[in-house]
C-alpha cells in the first residue's frame, strides 16, 4: 500500500472513531458514569459541604 | 462511588507546595525579563551595552521562563495535586516526584545561564542545547511514570476529565520534545538539527504550535476542569461536553502547525490544510470555554465576592477571545496582514497573560491556603487588587499590540502608484514607538500584580495558626 492510501484509511478511521465517541458520550448508558465522574472533584472531602449537595440538581443540566 | 466518605489518604503535598511556590517566583522572574526587553524596544540603552543583556539573548530567556518555568511549575503543581485528589491515592512515587522538582529547577537554571551566553539551537521555544534537552527528557519520563502510575493505583473507578487533559499534555509534550530535539551535536554546547530546509521548519512548527496546543492549552484545561468546579462549589456544567471537548481538541490541534509558515517554502497544500484545521479548532475551543463558564450558571453572584473565581472565569474569557483570534489569523489572507507584525505578539500575550497566567494564578490562590494548612489567603482584598492589575495590564498590552500590528501590516504593504514601497521599514518602527510604551506599561502592571501575589502568599504561608479566619470565604 502506498503512503497516500494509508493516510486516507487513517484519516477516515479517526473520523469514524470520533463520531463513535460522540454517539457514546450522548448515550443513556454513559450518563450515570459521567455524573459519578463529575462529582469526583468533591468526593474526597471528609464532610460534604451543604452546597455540594446542589450538584444532584445541577447534573440535570447535562442533558 | 456510592459511599459518601472515604478515609482521607495521605497525599503528597510536599512536591505540590514546592512547585506552587516556584510558580510565583519564576512568574516574577520571567515577566520581569519580559518588561526589561519591552523597555529595550523603547530605550535601546536598557541593554547596558552588555552582550548577555541584549534583546536577542533575553527574548528566548523570557519565553522559556514564562512558558516552562512559570507555566511548567504551575502544571506540575496542579497536575500532581489534581491526580491525587481525584484518584484518592497518594502519588505513585515520592522519590520520582522529588526528582521531577529538582530536575525541572536544574533545567530552568541551566536555561537562565546558557541563553544569555548565546548558546541556542535557534528553534523557537526549543532553544535549549542538547545536554539540557536530555535532562528535560529524563525529568519528563519520570513525570509521566509518576502521573500515569498514580492514575493506575487510583481508588475510584473513573478517571476524572482533568486527568485526561493532563495525561494528553504529558504524553504529547514527550513526543514533541523528542522529535523536535533530534540533533547532531558538534560540541558540548553546539548542535545542528537532523532535519533540513522546509522539513526542519515544519517539524519546528509542528512542535511549536503543539507546545501551544498541549503545553499551554490541554494542560491548563486540566487545571480549569478541576479548579473552576471546585472554586464554584458545583460540578462542571456538562461532563458529556467535556468528553467531546477532549477528543475533538486533541485530534485537531496536532494539524494546526503549518499556519506559522504561510507564504513560505512549505508546500501550498500543507499551508491550506493547516489553515483549515486551525479554523475548525475554533469549535472545540469554544465548547470547552462555554463548559467552563457555564459551570457558574446559577452561581454568578459568587463572582462579586470571590476574586479567585474571577481570575478563573476571566481567564476563560481571554481563552475564548484568543481562540477566536487564532483561527482568524490562521486564514491566509488575514495572515498576509498579521504575520511578522506585533499583532502576533498581542495574540500570544492575550493567550499567555489572559488565559494561561490567569488560570494558573487563580489555581495557585486556591491551592496555597490548602497546601499550607490555612483556612484562606492572608488578604482577599490583595487578591482583588492583583486581579485588577492583571486585567488592566493584559488589556493595555493586547490593545497596544493590535493597533501597532495592524498599522505595521498596512504600512508594509502600502505601495505607490509606480509600485515602490510607500514606507521604509524604520518608519513603521517609529510609528510603533508609542504603542511599545503602552505595552511596557501593561507588562509593568502585570509584574506589580505578581509581586503583590508573592507578598500575599508569603503572609499566608507564614501566618500563625488560627490567625486567619475562614469567614464568608466561598469554598
Amino acid at each position: 500500500m502506498d503512503p497516500v492510501t494509508v493516510n486516507i484509511i487513517w484519516t477516515v478511521a479517526i473520523f469514524v472513531i470520533f463520531i463513535a465517541i460522540v454517539v457514546w458520550a450522548f448515550s443513556k448508558r454513559a450518563k450515570k458514569g459521567f455524573d459519578e465522574a463529575a462529582n469526583l472533584v468533591f468526593d474526597d472531602e471528609k464532610q460534604i459541604k451543604p452546597e455540594a449537595n446542589l450538584k444532584k440538581r445541577e447534573s440535570s443540566n447535562n442533558e | 462511588m456510592s459511599e459518601s466518605s472515604r478515609a482521607h489518604p495521605e497525599y503528597n503535598y510536599k512536591v505540590v507546595r514546592q512547585f506552587a511556590v516556584m510558580t510565583v517566583i519564576w512568574g516574577i522572574v520571567g515577566m520581569t525579563v519580559g518588561v526589561l526587553i519591552a523597555s529595550q524596544l523603547i530605550w535601546p540603552e536598557m541593554n547596558f551595552n552588555t552582550p548577555w543583556l541584549t534583546y536577542s539573548r533575553l527574548r528566548p530567556l523570557h519565553t522559556n521562563a514564562v512558558i516552562f518555568a512559570f507555566g511548567g511549575c504551575a502544571l506540575f503543581a496542579t497536575s500532581y495535586y489534581v491526580v491525587q485528589r481525584t484518584s484518592q491515592a497518594r502519588l505513585f512515587s515520592d522519590k520520582l516526584a522529588a526528582f521531577t522538582f529538582w530536575g525541572w529547577q536544574a533545567v530552568i537554571v541551566a536555561a537562565a545561564i546558557t541563553l544569555p551566553l548565546g548558546m541556542t539551537s535557534s528553534k523557537e521555544y526549543a532553544e535549549l542545547e542538547w545536554p539540557i534537552d536530555i535532562l528535560i527528557t529524563l525529568v519528563w519520563v519520570a513525570y509521566a511514570i509518576n502521573f500515569f502510575g498514580t492514575m493506575i493505583i487510583r481508588k475510584v473507578s473513573h478517571i476524572y476529565v482533568a486527568n485526561w487533559f493532563f495525561g494528553a499534555f504529558i504524553l504529547t509534550v514527550a513526543v514533541l520534545h523528542i522529535a523536535n530535539s533530534m540533533v547532531i551535536p558538534v560540541s558540548f554546547t553546539k548542535s545542528y538539527s537532523l532535519y533540513a530546509g522546509a522539513v526542519d521548519a515544519m517539524v519546528q512548527w509542528w512542535y511549536g504550535h503543539n507546545a501551544v496546543g498541549f503545553f499551554l492549552t490541554a494542560g491548563f484545561l486540566g487545571m480549569m476542569y478541576y479548579f473552576v468546579p471546585k472554586q464554584a462549589g458545583r460540578p462542571v456544567y456538562s461532563y458529556r461536553l467535556s468528553v467531546i471537548h477532549f477528543w475533538a481538541l486533541i485530534s485537531l490541534y496536532i494539524w494546526a502547525g503549518p499556519h506559522h509558515l504561510h507564504y513560505t517554502a512549505l508546500p501550498d497544500w500543507t499551508q491550506s490544510l493547516g489553515m483549515v484545521m486551525s479554523v475548525i479548532l475554533f469549535v472545540p475551543s469554544w465548547g470547552g470555554m462555554i463548559n467552563g463558564i457555564m459551570t457558574l450558571s446559577g452561581a454568578w453572584h459568587k463572582l462579586r465576592t470571590d476574586p479567585i473565581l474571577r481570575f478563573l472565569i476571566v481567564s476563560l474569557s481571554f481563552y475564548g477571545m484568543s481562540t477566536f483570534e487564532g483561527p482568524m489569523m490562521a486564514i491566509k489572507t488575514v495572515n498576509a496582514l498579521s504575520h511578522y507584525t506585533d499583532w502576533t505578539v498581542g495574540h500570544v500575550h492575550s493567550g499567555a497573560l489572559g488565559w494561561v497566567a490567569m488560570v494558573s494564578i487563580g489555581s495557585i490562590y486556591h491551592l496555597i491556603p490548602i497546601l499550607f494548612g490555612q483556612p484562606k489567603m492572608y488578604s482577599v482584598r490583595l487578591i482583588n487588587v492583583h486581579f485588577w492589575l492583571a486585567t488592566i495590564g493584559v488589556v493595555l498590552y493586547i490593545v497596544a499590540m493590535w493597533i501597532s500590528g495592524v498599522m505595521q501590516g498596512l504600512m508594509w504593504r502600502a505601495v505607490n502608484t509606480d509600485g515602490t514601497l510607500t514606507y521604509s521599514f524604520i518608519e513603521s518602527i517609529e510609528a510603533s514607538k508609542p504603542f511599545y510604551f503602552v505595552r511596557f506599561l501593561g507588562g509593568l502592571f502585570v509584574v506589580i500584580g505578581m509581586l503583590i501575589m508573592a507578598y500575599n502568599c508569603y503572609r499566608t504561608i507564614r501566618a500563625p495558626k488560627d490567625s486567619l479566619q475562614a469567614e464568608a470565604q466561598p469554598a
